[in-house]
């Protein structure tokens, strides 16, 4: 199996479709009865192609366990999980690397670049990952950087970037790959209200140019006014999931 | 992701972190030298001692005056007057011998032209020469004739020859040995070190009887140092000491509650005891190198899981964006095995010179094999894998949001 077998996806086909699904946390032996966490209430959900969607809760609501397993990071303790058709229960540890190279892209509060190596091979990694030679994944990442607003900066390592240029660093990582899937945890909780816009900004034009499908995570109501879909968790639950009512254009 | 990628990343990690890498890597460097020179020590003495053996004569047994105690041999030479070229005579005519070969020895100053030699001279008899399995170069071994006459004709060993006349041929020349004059009549083919690590070449033969009477002055004229007995065959060579201690017994007239005067030795065994010896000596020089091979693996087993501990963040990012366990396996391999061939092929640099150095400065005898490099190579591979293989897989079996979550 492929997870590029679909180039041209058809917008409002469903991409991710949750049914049941639930997190339950052990501490210690889950087999006996040593006390657990059940962190997310079945879940059921579905995101189109296309989609924009802000995913809004108090700390601790479950957001971030819900994004890890849609990334295919984490893996729910019980309920039905569809990612492009694929059931995701039943891909191979090999198969969710390859998911998690080439169908999504994921986006970090804390950036998650790796230390001691430039912008370029940052964003060129998953490229090397996918089987591509170092020079051709260099020449990708390097046009990528520049298309980011990045060019002058592909030397520089991630200490030597601000905030805000890292995580555009952390978005062309997760861009190169040409993903149909981008889940930003927090992306903008880093930075200040201008880089966070710049940011909103990147992701809107993947959003209307590119097709991709974007579901970012956010504490602040003018970050999720962005985009076009708010769902709202509270203690592992979805207490709302509406679209949201918009002026002609963003704020 | 291709192999070329994984060793490029792992190149990276290793170099980044080059301090930590170089210390871990003098482990193995030193590890490996150890075995190497090791190695290399304990067949070069088993080389040297094989070639003493297989220079020797076969079936060969040595009779010495003075009596065997506990503790050894007392060396008679030049103080006990207890054997005679009688006796070797007598041992002779014994079923089991074929030959003997009486010797007398001591040290002489010799000269040609301007040239001076001090070397060992040894008188022996025309026998001599075959029983010790000893070819002539040039020239001849003097005759019977010779012995009984007392001529003054020599043989010189390689050494010798050498030290005396340089690139001149000496047979025919004359030389002087304790300024007597002697014919030199032939030189002998080079037979190296003799199991007690002498060197036979240098040695000057004459006929046994001229030593006796004109060399070496002895107030017992018919006495010698020792003799070489050749028996009939292998498997009589007990027989044959049984049959020599009960004859020099009755010469010496040696009653029965008395210690024999003499000592009768089996080269044979002794060759067989030696190369033996030896075998185990290098054995377990290879040992002991081992051990610190063993203790330069076990610190890159502990560099390489602090290495895992400390990136594990990495590791989670590196997942998050596409790499499957193999790969993280790969990479994690190819840091301690990249650690390990460096350190593997350094090291054998190192034993290889170091081997080199001994055989220079302390002139011991070594032998580098392929075989040895072949197998501290693969030692060093081996141990890379051994010891890398945990930790990767350790690296590996990480959940990616367990890794991610790590700080
Ligand atoms: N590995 C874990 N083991 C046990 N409990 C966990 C683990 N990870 C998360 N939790 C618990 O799950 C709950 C939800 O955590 P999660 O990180 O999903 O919250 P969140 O909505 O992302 O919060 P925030 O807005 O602060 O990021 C929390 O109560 C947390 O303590
Ligand atoms: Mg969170």
């Amino acid at each position: 199996m492929t997870f590029s077998d679909n180039p041209h996806p058809v917008a409002g086909e469903p991409l991710v479709e949750v049914e049941n699904l639930c997190k339950i946390y052990h501490f210690g032996n889950p087999s006996d009865s040593s006390p657990s966490l059940q962190v997310l209430f079945d879940i059921n959900l579905t995101i189109r192609r296309g989609e924009f969607v802000a995913v809004m809760g108090h700390s601790g609501s479950g957001k971030s366990t819900l994004m890890n397993i849609l990334g295919c990071l984490d893996t729910p303790s019980r309920g039905r999980y569809w990612l492009a058709g694929h059931d995701v229960s039943t891909l191979s540890s090999n198969q969710l690397a390859s998911v998690r190279n080439r169908l999504i892209g994921f986006v970090f509060q804390g950036f998650n670049l790796l230390r001691r190596m430039s912008a370029l091979d940052n964003v060129a990694i998953p490229l090397l990952y996918a089987g591509y030679s170092r020079a051709e994944s260099r020449e990708r990442a390097m046009s990528l950087l520049q298309q980011t607003g990045l060019g002058n900066f592909v030397t520089h390592q991630p200490s030597q970037l601000s905030g805000g240029q890292q995580q555009r660093v952390a978005i062309s990582r997760a861009l190169i790959n040409q993903p149909q899937l981008i889940l930003a945890d927090e992306p903008t909780g880093n930075l200040d209200t201008q880089t966070s816009y710049e940011i909103m900004q990147l992701f809107d034009r993947l959003n209307r140019e590119e097709g991709i499908t974007i579901i970012i995570v956010t504490h602040e109501e003018d970050i999720a006014a962005w985009t076009h879909r708010l769902i709202r968790l509270k203690d592992g639950r979805i207490i709302e999931d509406h679209p949201i009512e918009k002026p002609a254009t963003a704020p | 992701m291709n192999l070329l990628t994984i060793i490029g990343e792992a190149t990276r990690a290793l170099r980044t972190n080059h301090l930590r890498t170089a210390l871990t890597m003098l482990g193995m460097i030193i590890g490996v030298a150890a075995v190497v020179l090791m190695l290399a020590i304990g067949q070069g003495a088993q080389t040297s001692i094989n070639s003493a053996i297989a220079s020797m004569g076969s079936h060969l047994l040595i009779v010495m005056p003075g009596a065997t105690s506990s503790g050894g041999v007392r060396w008679g030479i030049g103080s006990v007057k207890t054997l005679t070229v009688q006796d070797a005579q007598a041992i002779a005519e014994l079923p089991m011998i074929d030959a003997t070969a009486p010797v007398i020895s001591g040290a002489a100053q010799l000269n040609y032209s301007a040239n001076n030699w001090s070397t060992i001279l040894t008188g022996v008899t025309p026998d001599y020469f075959s029983i010790n399995n000893w070819e002539i170069a040039s020239g001849t071994i003097f005759s019977e004739g010779d012995l009984r006459s007392g001529a003054r004709v020599a043989i010189l060993g390689q050494i010798t020859a050498d030290s005396l006349f340089g690139n001149e041929d000496p047979t025919g020349k004359i030389i002087r040995i304790t300024n007597r004059p002697f014919t030199v009549v032939g030189v002998l083919a080079p037979k190296g070190q003799s199991l007690s690590g002498r060197d036979q070449d240098d040695n000057v033969f004459i006929p046994l009887t001229t030593a006796q009477r004109q060399v070496i002055g002895s107030q017992f004229p018919d006495s010698i140092n020792f003799m070489t007995v050749r028996a009939k065959s292998e498997d009589s060579m007990e027989a044959a000491e049984a049959e020599i201690t009960h004859l020099l017994r009755q010469r010496h007239r040696i009653s029965n509650h008395m210690e024999n005067d003499f000592t009768v030795r089996n080269l044979t065994a002794l060759a067989s005891v030696a190369s033996s010896t030896a075998k185990i000596m290098g054995w377990m020089l290879g040992a002991i190198a081992s051990v610190s091979l063993l203790v330069g693996g076990i610190g890159i087993m502990n560099i390489m899981l602090v290495s895992v501990t400390e990136r594990t963040r990495e590791i989670g990012i590196r997942m998050a964006i596409g790499a499957n366990q193999r790969m993280i396996l790969t990479q994690f391999l190819l840091e301690s095995l990249m650690i390990c061939i460096l350190g593997g092929l350094t090291g054998i640099a190192l034993g290889i010179g170091g081997a080199w150095l001994a055989s220079q400065i302390a002139g011991i005898e070594v032998v580098i094999t392929l075989g040895t490099i072949a197998l501290a190579f693969s030692f060093a591979f081996i141990t890379g894998i051994f010891f890398g293989l945990y930790p990767a897989r350790k690296a590996a079996a990480l959940k990616p949001v367990e890794a991610l979550r790590h700080e």
